[in-house]
């Protein structure tokens, strides 16, 4: 039953890192870069829904209403000046410009705000939890984020396959220079692709926020690395593979955790090491999404 | 230095736009000074030459790596904690700290070899994340092994029986003759036949693979001399501490500092990581007792450097006047 719930509990987690890593995994699909300051993204959207909200006199849950429509907007001014402006460089510049901006982000906070952890504090909602049986618990609040995990992705997948600025999304990210001919501005379109990127992934660091601490460093040591994580296990370019890398990079670090606290983490980049070693396209990824 | 002779008209192809003897003569002087530093100078600007000559290594192998061989890491600091902890262990056995300093880096690139064959089945931003989950995963097995620790850490054994002034004057010449070895060494490893591949590489990767150059063991030499590197910094860090601490050892500052250090002087530049280093002390000891503030005024240099002036202050100054002071290439020159 032990297992049971050390099961039950790493799913749980599974929700916030495939919520994490979606838009890791939508940017990299769509204009071949890995945005090194993601994670410190999700951490600055915590901090603002610490401490700007409060200000807004409104209940604190609601923060999310207030705060992931403006990481949006940031998302897309983001990619249509520094981003876009690395892009147009090398591939090799957009590494060296975000991982810039995440060094800045994280020692600005830390000057800012000290290097102490801050939460999102919504109240009494955060205890309830429902008691399976004598050992499970299911708390709520992480139940929730992973059916808001599910349904963002649904959404997207379905935003993706079905709409025609999603049509227009794939368009870019298979072939720029076609799309182009045919009338698409890709700027625009890698603006839209970076909101919703940016957008998802300040509403997980909200949570993460509400559920834990967040300090300065969260951002790179964890929400990165646990999103790219997730993605790699899951396979690159599948978003589907992202929840289930996610759900398995959760059970993996419960399971290193019921061991000994200390190797919950490595217990995830074991499990991440091993699929590099023996699967190394992912779960459901194709192999040439490798190259 | 190897002047060949164009058989026709009056050319040769010579490296430097000056005479050789000039650069073996600069670098007897400039290993001279820097080796008797300690006798003229106070104690506090050697304690900051040994900072500078730390970061130098750092830089010059982050430069090898991505200025040279395309290899974004951001998981350095890995190896410069294995090579700290490879020396802590072997001081705890009992070696003089100062002759372990070879074994440590040569430690930290073993465990590179192995890590090689991990990290390339990734590319690009993957593979840079990828370096870091590495350097994450050391630091967590290393945290969990009490011998060297913990998370607390331990002190460098060994160097107790030294004076103070002794050590300060020996932990000096520890790093700086490791600077000196991984510099000279860079060099003549970019001067040489794998060197020519790496800027073939560079230049086109497609066009070296089918031209018969090793593109992937290529990348895992450099990848292992660049992981020896920073275990070589590692080890001279430790003896400088002198104590051995994982949040210290792996600190991702030390990525942060060799990575910005590298673009602003000039990556993929012999001379770039040399300026680079230059202007970080000068904004470290200008914006003293400033908290995180220097690394965030050299972080946002770096970034726009990296976005406006890609070639950094280096290659601003080779393209203005098409002087090289340490030569790799070749060039005509008209007599």
């Amino acid at each position: 039953m032990t297992w049971t719930n050390v099961i039950v509990q790493g799913v749980l987690f599974g929700g916030f890192y495939a919520l994490f890593a979606c838009g890791l995994s939508l940017l990299f699909g769509v204009m071949r870069i890995i945005n090194l300051a993601h994670g410190d993204i999700a951490v600055v959207a915590g901090y603002t829904a610490v401490f700007l909200v409060p200000h807004l006199h409104i209940a604190e849950v609601w923060g999310f209403v207030v705060v992931v429509p403006i990481f949006a907007l940031v998302g897309y001014a983001l990619q249509r000046t520094l981003l876009q402006a690395a892009l147009d460089r090398s591939p090799l510049t957009t590494l060296l410009v975000t991982f810039g901006l995440s060094v800045l982000i994280e020692n600005l906070l830390l000057e800012i705000y000290t290097a102490n952890g801050q939460s999102v504090n919504i109240g009494s909602l955060i205890g309830n939890s429902w008691q399976v049986n004598s050992v499970i618990y299911v708390s709520w609040f992480q139940l929730v984020v992973l059916i808001v995990a599910v349904a963002v992705l649904g959404v997207l997948q379905v935003y993706l396959s079905k709409t025609s600025t999603g049509r227009l999304i794939r368009a870019v990210s298979d072939d720029r220079e076609a799309a182009q001919i045919c009338g698409a501005n890709y700027r625009h379109i890698f603006g839209i692709a970076a909101a919703i990127a940016v957008a998802t992934v300040a509403l997980a660091g909200i949570s993460y926020g509400i559920l834990t601490e967040l300090t300065p460093t969260t951002g790179g040591s964890q929400v990165l690395l646990y999103a790219f994580e997730a993605v790699v296990i899951g396979g690159i370019g599948s978003l589907w593979g992202t929840l289930i890398g996610g759900i398995l990079l959760g059970v993996a670090q419960q399971i290193g955790a019921h061991y000994n606290p200390a190797y919950q983490v490595l217990a995830g980049h074991v499990l991440f090491l091993a699929i590099l070693a023996l699967r190394p396209q992912g779960l459901f990824g194709k192999k040439e999404a490798l190259a | 230095m190897s002047a060949t002779l164009v058989p026709d008209v009056g050319r040769t192809v010579v490296r430097a736009n000056y005479h050789p003897a000039i650069l073996i003569g600069g670098t007897v002087v400039v290993a001279a000074l820097f080796t008797a530093a300690p006798w003229f100078l106070p104690v506090a600007w050697v304690s900051v030459l040994n900072n500078f000559f730390l970061l130098l290594i750092m830089a010059t192998m982050w430069n090898l790596l991505a200025g040279y061989a395309g290899m974004v890491s951001i998981g350095q600091q890995g190896f410069i904690g294995l090579g700290s902890y490879a020396l802590l262990y072997l001081a705890l056995k009992g070696m003089n700290p100062f002759a372990a300093i070879p074994l440590a880096a040569l430690i930290a690139g073993a465990i590179a070899v192995p890590v090689t064959f991990l990290l390339f089945r990734l590319r690009g931003g993957y593979f840079s994340v990828a370096t870091w989950v590495v350097a994450d995963s050391a630091m967590l097995v290393i945290l969990s092994i009490s011998y060297l620790g913990g998370g607390t850490g331990r002190p460098m054994p060994g160097l107790t029986s030294l004076s103070p002034s002794e050590y300060n004057h020996d932990s000096y010449l520890a790093t700086w003759l490791t600077a000196l070895v991984v510099s000279v060494g860079t060099y003549l490893l970019l001067r040489s036949r794998l060197g020519l591949v790496l800027a073939s590489m560079r230049d086109n990767e497609t066009a070296a693979r089918s031209s018969g150059a090793k593109v992937t063991s290529t990348r895992r030499w450099i990848f292992v001399i660049a992981a020896m590197g920073c275990g070589a910094a590692g080890a001279v860090l430790a003896i400088s501490q002198p104590f051995v601490q994982p949040g210290n050892a792996f600190n991702i500052n030390w990525l942060a500092e060799m990575l910005f250090a590298t673009i602003i002087g000039g990556i993929g530049t012999v001379e770039g990581p040399i300026i680079g280093t230059i202007v970080y002390f000068v904004l470290y000891q200008s914006l003293q007792g400033l908290g995180a503030w220097y690394l965030i005024i050299f972080g946002a240099l770096a970034v726009a450097v990296a976005l406006w002036q890609p070639g950094g202050v280096w290659g601003l100054v080779r393209d203005k006047t098409r002087f090289e002071l340490l030569p790799v290439g070749y060039r005509v020159r008209e007599r």
